[in-house]
Parts: structure tokens; sequence; C-alpha cells
């Protein structure tokens, strides 16, 4: 530590004028962007009732009640006991919407981390160094892009039999494409930049060039992406359970119970209309918080 | 353009062969397929007859390469339920979804193209901000629900066009509808971004400084350039398109490939999922090797790349 003789002299840091506002600016700058604070506010929204929501309804999500099966929500001549009405099996559907919705979350955010570990580290492996390992990299993201994705997940749920586990595993090797070819692209503009020859030159090994250098340059990018894939695992694990193969009953999740509420749309639409609109206002969210944060960091990206 | 061409044809067939590769591994080590063939009730001595049966007893490169080298000569094996052998029936169902995947995409690039391009004329003015909203809220959707949406109001309520089977032309609007409107979205925007783009660039300035119409500066120089990268995604789109049909030929009973992936992958039907696979790898190819010719063909600085 400095002792406060030597530090006395200089002009405090914290103290100067106009660091404060700069500070309050970047926030200003954050939510003064459209996406960031409506699509950022939303998703707040839905993380708070999905975390404590279910503390709030009285019931729970799996208990069922066949004297009380398929009552209509309050809008269509329901009773405030079950707000959002009660499903074929009499359990209700507030409850399992807010359960859903933990469910959808669990397997975007554990997505993502599978998939953008993966695709990161061999998109900036194969753009800082060049060559074959690029080559095969490239090769790789080919084949998988060729590779139907929904239907190899189908079938490689069906022979291995379906559960979360799994189907986390599967969507996080499946969509790492996307995090691979940015991580590639930007890390292959930075190799050549001045800092990272600079860096270079005064004897960094390249595991510490790729660690201060590279990768907190592209992480802005990678969190646009995430956003991007977050919403694409959202989707293809609601179609995968929809078809059967994803979350397994009694699991709330809204795909599910979409498939389930299928056989009631004449007389009970509000059984597949509810999930899929929760379904939207999540990926909504998440898409405009990934849109308003690439046009935050990348200003040239602006509104594209 | 030869060398390139026969570059980036090499390099797609060789992709189509890790793709038969990596499905096969997929598809056959995943779990024990002699007992999902037979049931989860079956006797294990049951298990064991379908396991010879078929082969799977041998070492998976042995069945690969059986497998692979039929396929090479046009035979993908016979359906463990139809009679048929698997290339008669992929042949079956294979154009009612390419049409469904064309008829979808053709919407789309009808209908976002020109909302794109007007969009693009005035960045942020209403048309912009109303058209990026509608493109925002229709990727949202999951295709499957809306699909569900369409058959619960045009289908139940009023009774305009039947909800499910592929026998008619009626059959297919809904279908179709879904499909654009889950596509649009990214055609809309890559026009708008690359329209954007192309009226800022010096060559518009010039020919607005030559004086020509505002049409013919918009449609003639600038549209021209904008939907270079449109047409490559286009082709990527339409493989995307015919490799999510599975889920929603479900919804709409749609009898193309998808539905009988889907069905097939329930009845462990395992050579016709083996060989659905393999062909929409195949179209994928295809697709965008066609593309990036196309790509080059448009734009002259892809070939050096």
């Amino acid at each position: 530590m400095a002792s406060e003789a030597e530090t006395g002299a200089l002009p405090r840091l914290d103290a100067t004028p106009g660091v404060a506002p700069a500070r309050r600016t970047t926030l200003r700058r954050w939510l003064s962007n459209s996406g960031v604070s409506i699509g950022g506010g939303l998703f707040l929204v839905i993380l708070f009732l999905t975390l404590i929501g279910p503390f709030l309804v009285p019931h729970s999500p799996f208990d069922q009640s066949l004297v009380s099966r398929l009552r209509p929500p309050v809008w269509s001549g329901g009773t405030a006991e079950h707000p959002f009405g009660t499903d074929y099996l009499g359990r209700d559907y507030l409850a399992r919407l807010l359960w859903g919705g933990r469910i959808s979350l669990l397997i975007g955010f554990c997505t993502i981390a599978v998939a953008g570990i993966f695709g990161t580290t061999i998109g900036v492996l194969a753009g800082y160094f060049g060559g074959t390992l690029d080559f095969a990299v490239r090769f790789l993201i080919m084949v998988r892009l060729a590779l139907p994705a929904v239907l190899i997940a189908l079938a490689v749920a069906f022979i291995a039999g379906p559960s979360l586990k799994l189907l986390i595993i599967v969507l996080g090797l499946l969509l790492w494409d996307r995090f691979a070819v940015v991580a590639r692209a930007t890390t292959m503009q930075l190799r050549t930049s001045e800092f990272v020859i600079a860096a270079r030159a005064t004897g960094a090994s390249n595991l510490t060039i790729l660690r201060r250098d590279i990768l907190p340059n592209i992480v802005n990018q990678l969190i646009v992406i995430a956003t991007v894939e977050l919403a694409n695992a959202v989707l293809i694990a609601a179609a995968l359970s929809f078809l059967g193969l994803g979350v397994q009953p009694p699991m709330p999740d809204w795909g599910l119970m979409i498939a389930e509420g299928k056989q009631y749309l004449l007389f009970s639409p509000y059984l597949i209309t509810l999930p899929g609109a929760a379904m939207m206002v999540l990926v909504l969210s998440v898409n405009l918080l990934g849109d308003g944060i690439r046009d935050v960091t990348d200003p040239e990206a602006r509104g594209r | 353009m030869a060398r390139y061409a026969v570059r980036q044809f090499l390099l797609s067939a060789a992709v189509l062969l890790a793709v038969s590769v990596v499905g096969f591994i997929l598809l056959r080590a995943s779990g024990d397929l002699a007992q999902r063939i037979a049931g989860s009730e079956a006797m294990a001595a049951d298990v064991e007859k379908i396991r010879i049966a078929y082969g799977l007893d041998r070492p998976l490169p042995i069945q690969y390469l059986d497998w692979a080298l039929n396929a090479v000569r046009g035979d993908l094996g016979r359906s463990l339920f139809f009679p048929e052998n698997v290339g008669t029936l992929i042949a079956r169902r294979l154009p009612i979804t390419l049409g469904l995947a064309a008829l979808g995409l053709g919407t789309a690039i009808l209908v976002g193209i020109p909302l794109g391009a007007i969009s693009a004329l005035k960045p942020n003015g209403l048309f912009d901000r109303l058209a990026l909203g509608g493109a925002v809220l229709g990727q949202a959707m999951p295709p499957f629900w809306l699909g569900l949406l369409f058959i619960i109001f045009f289908g139940l309520h009023l009774g305009w066009l039947p909800v499910s089977g592929s026998d008619t032309w009626r059959n297919f609007v809904l279908p179709t509808a879904v499909l654009a409107i889950a596509t649009m979205p990214t055609i809309m925007r890559l026009t708008r971004s690359g329209m954007i783009d192309a009226l800022r660039a010096d060559y518009v300035r010039t020919t607005r400084a030559k004086g020509l119409f505002p049409f013919t500066i918009v449609f003639k120089h600038a549209l021209r350039n904008a939907l270079i990268p449109v047409v490559a995604i286009a082709a990527v789109q339409l493989g995307a398109l015919i490799g999510g049909s599975v889920v929603l030929e479900t919804v709409f009973g749609v009898q193309g490939l998808g539905y009988l992936a889907w069905e097939s992958i329930n009845r462990a039907d395992y050579p016709v999922v083996q060989a659905i696979v393999l062909v929409l790898g195949g179209i994928y190819c295809i697709l965008t090797f066609v593309s990036d010719l196309l790509h080059a063909a448009l734009d002259p600085r892809m070939r050096a790349q």
C-alpha cells in the first residue's frame, strides 16, 4: 500500500468531478436504449415471477383434482380460486405456467452454458491459430449445420429415453455453431490488431494474450449470441416436449402443456394460448435485450 | 470460377460424408436399438434375436460400411414397418416437404424484401418501426403454437380451411403462412440492413449527383447490391425449413418427409430415420453449394477467398 504522504499530493481519482457523472452517463446510455430497458425489464419480471411466483400461488402444480377439471380462467367465467383455470387433471394452470417458466429458463441457461463454452473455445482457437486448425473447425461447423438438429434430437431422445439432462446435453451439442462462427470471426480481426501485436512483442504467451486481450474484447458479441441461442433453445426444447420427446409428464413444461391441451382446443383454447403466449413473451424479452445490448456495445451495427 | 466451384463441390461432398458418419453413430450408439425395436416389455431372448436378425450385433464400423456402400448404390435399406423399401418411401414424401418449404420461403421473400427495402428508405420512421416490431413478434412465436392458433381460428371458428391432411391445395395455406411468418423476419432485416448500407455508399451518392430518379436509384442500384446476402441466406433458410419440417408437418398432419420421420422415430423404424437424416443433410449440402456459387457469381470478391 502507498502511504498517505505519497498519494495525498496526487488528485484523488474518485473525487475528480466528471468521473461519477461519466458512470451515470453509461448507465443512462444503457437504459435509454429501448431494447435494453423494455427487453431487460420484461426478462427481470419473468425471472422474478418464475423464481418467487410459485410461492405466491396457493396451489401445487402437481396436485390433481378430478372434480375441478378444465375450469375456465377468470376472464371467461372462472373463479379467483384458479385465476388461469385448471387443466384436464384439475391442476392449477397458473402454478403450472410459473413452474414451466423455471424449466424453460433452466433448459435455456444450461444449454447456452454447454454450447457457449464449446463453441467459443473452438472458435477462438481457430481464429487465433488459423491454418489447419481453422480449417478443421470450419469443417466441423459445416457438418453441424448440415445435420438436421430437431430430427437428430428427437431420434436420440427416443433411443436413449427422454430426460431433462439428455435434452440439455443434446441441445448444447447442437446449438454451439453460432458461438463458434462469431468467436472465430472476431478473434481473426483482433489477431492482427496493434494491441495484440504489442502484447506479443512484450513476450506474452499465447494463453495470456487469449485470456487478457482477446476474450474481454469478444465478450460483448458472445453475450448477444447467447441471447439468440437462449431463445432458440427455449423454442426447440418446447417443440421437442410438444412432440413428447422432451420434458416428460407430470413435469409442467410449456411445450408439454400445449401438447396436453391439444385435445381440448375447441372448448378450452386457453390451455394452448396461455403457455404459448408465455413462451412468446420470454423469447421476445430475450431477443429485445440481445438487440439492445448489441446496439449499445456496437454502435456501428445499431438498428440492424 | 471453375476452380472455386470444384473446391466447393469437394468440400460439400466431404461434409455429406461426415454427416452420414455422425448421423449413423448418433442413431446407433445413443441407446440399445434392438431393445427399442422390441419394446420395453420384450424378453431378453427376443431382443437378442432382433439384434442378430438386423445385424445390430456387428461392430459399428462394419455396420456403417455395409449401410454406406448400399446407400451409394442407391439402396437405402428396407423399412421395418412399410412393405416398400426406404428409397421409394422417401421419394413419395419428399416432394410434399420440398413444395411446402418452397411455398413458405417464396411467400417470405415476396413480402420480406419489399418490407425491408421500404423500411430502409426512412430508418426509424413510422413504417420502419412497425415493420421491425412485426418482425420481432414473428421471430418470438413458436411455429407449432402459431400453427395451433391458426387451426383454432381459421379452421375451427371460421371453418375456412381444413385443419389436417395434405390432399388439396387448401391444406397447404395454413402451414405455408406459418413458415412464411417464421422466415420473413430474417429476410426483412437482412434486406433492410443491406439497403441502409447501400444507400449510404459512394456509388449511390454518385447516382444521386447524376440526377437519376430516386426510383431508379433504389431499385436498380441499391437493391441489387443489398440482395446479395439475402440470396445467400435464402438457400440456407430453405434448408432450415426442410430440416424443421418435423414439427410443423406433425401439427398439420401434412404427409411429408418430416411427418414420416416423426412416425418412424416413434416406431423405431431406424432404416427410415437414418435415410431421412442422410437425405436432409444432402439437401442442405446441395443448397449451400448452390448458394455459394450464386454468391460468387453475384459478388466477385467472394471468389478470391
